[in-house]
């Protein structure tokens, strides 16, 4: 159901600790970010912490690690790839879901507010649990099925027409950006599989080698699974790599209409 | 997501609001004619022209996001560009219907 308020351990209310930017700093900027450790037994709090931008790379996750590396080594965070194909570094950046790495600190004006993905449980600071996530994922079967026998000394081939209906899709990173920035994800993730999952099953419905369509279809045939999305449209707004869920689900719910008749 | 929202808060307010007044108004027509009158007055009070301002309005967004879910059900209109012209679309006709709407009630054979 619907929660509009947090629990009571998860309220922000610590107080934080504010760390100012080096002596002879011209152009600073501030970062809030949201702490929270599993060990102390306080509620979560936002630490502020001004750094020097003329000693700082362009994006945020360049900030984050500036912090980590020369302010404060107690600041926990995902990060790999640094160029937005990892889909690691997830999180809310100045009220968006977005990937640190490819976020423009230039692109905030004012302080840069950051906290992790809504409505997740967070492991410490900027870490969530993606654990439902991915079981969710998981559930899907996200492969290639197939009953026929493999081809003998070639590929299952596609033309490349087949191949353009991946296109938008098969460039999910699974970064969970659209599913937490989801009104519908957030209240009913336990039954709604969520935009970020559901492109993906489209992805393995899409694909013209995939050959058990009729039962992934009736693994989603569920009046939570697929249709808790109501075309709010958040997820195509989020997505840092440009894909639309919300079409993708679209298209879900259009193969079941077709093959109902 | 402003259009989703306000596509719910109107349904509800149709769904209770206006299904209370219309069975208010068929109860105040069973009353007799001094019933009817009071009804009568109050619903062309300011305070109840106000609030029918807000149903007609109601109505005609949830008309409008309707008809958008209606498009958006067929598969059409998903990208980013055409969604927000879309929602804006549901605000701009239920403003200019809702206060031609009225405009027709208030100044002109409606009343």
């Amino acid at each position: 159901m619907a929660e509009f308020t947090l629990p009571a351990n998860s309220v922000i209310n610590g107080t934080g600790k504010s760390y100012s930017a080096p002596a002879g700093a011209s152009r600073t900027k501030s970062f809030k970010i949201y702490r929270w450790n599993p060990d102390d037994g306080q509620n979560p709090r936002y630490d502020s912490y001004s750094l020097d931008l003329d000693a700082t790379g362009p994006m945020v996750l360049d900030a984050l690690i500036k912090i980590k590396n020369e302010v404060d080594p107690t600041l926990t965070f995902r990060r790999s790839c640094r160029e937005g194909i990892c889909g690691s570094c997830s999180m809310n950046i100045d009220g968006t879901n977005t990937l640190a790495c490819t976020k423009p600190i230039e692109e905030v004006k004012g302080e840069v507010v950051i906290t992790p993905l809504p409505h997740m449980e967070v492991i410490k600071d900027l870490v969530p649990d993606f654990k439902h996530f991915y079981a969710q994922y998981a559930s899907i079967k996200p492969w290639l099925q197939t009953v026929t026998p493999a081809p003998s000394g070639e590929e299952r081939i596609q033309s490349p027409d087949e191949r353009e209906k991946l296109d938008g899709l098969y460039e999910c990173i699974l970064c969970a950006c659209c599913s937490t920035a989801c009104p519908s994800y957030w209240w009913n993730s336990d039954k709604f599989l969520g935009p970020a999952i559901l492109l993906q099953a489209y992805r393995w419905l899409a694909d013209s080698r995939d050959e058990i369509t009729g039962e992934r279809l009736d693994a989603l045939e569920d009046p939570f699974r697929v249709y808790r999305c109501h075309t709010i449209m958040n997820c195509a707004n989020v997505c840092p790599k440009g894909l639309n869920p919300a079409k993708a689900i679209a298209e879900i719910k259009l193969m079941m209409l077709e093959r109902a008749g | 997501m402003a259009v989703s929202i306000l596509h719910r808060a109107t349904g509800q307010a149709l769904a209770f609001g206006a299904v209370l007044i219309f069975a208010w108004w068929l109860a105040a027509l069973a009353s007799g004619p001094s019933y009817y009158r009071l009804f009568l007055d109050l619903i062309m009070s300011p305070v109840g022209v106000l609030v029918g301002f807000g149903l007609t309005w109601s109505l005609f967004q949830h008309m409008g996001s309707g008809l958008r879910h209606f498009i958006m059900d067929s598969g059409e209109g998903y990208d980013l560009v055409t969604s927000r012209r879309t929602a804006l679309a549901t605000f701009a006709f239920s403003t200019i219907a809702t206060l031609a709407f009225w405009a027709w009630i208030l100044l002109g054979k409606g009343y």
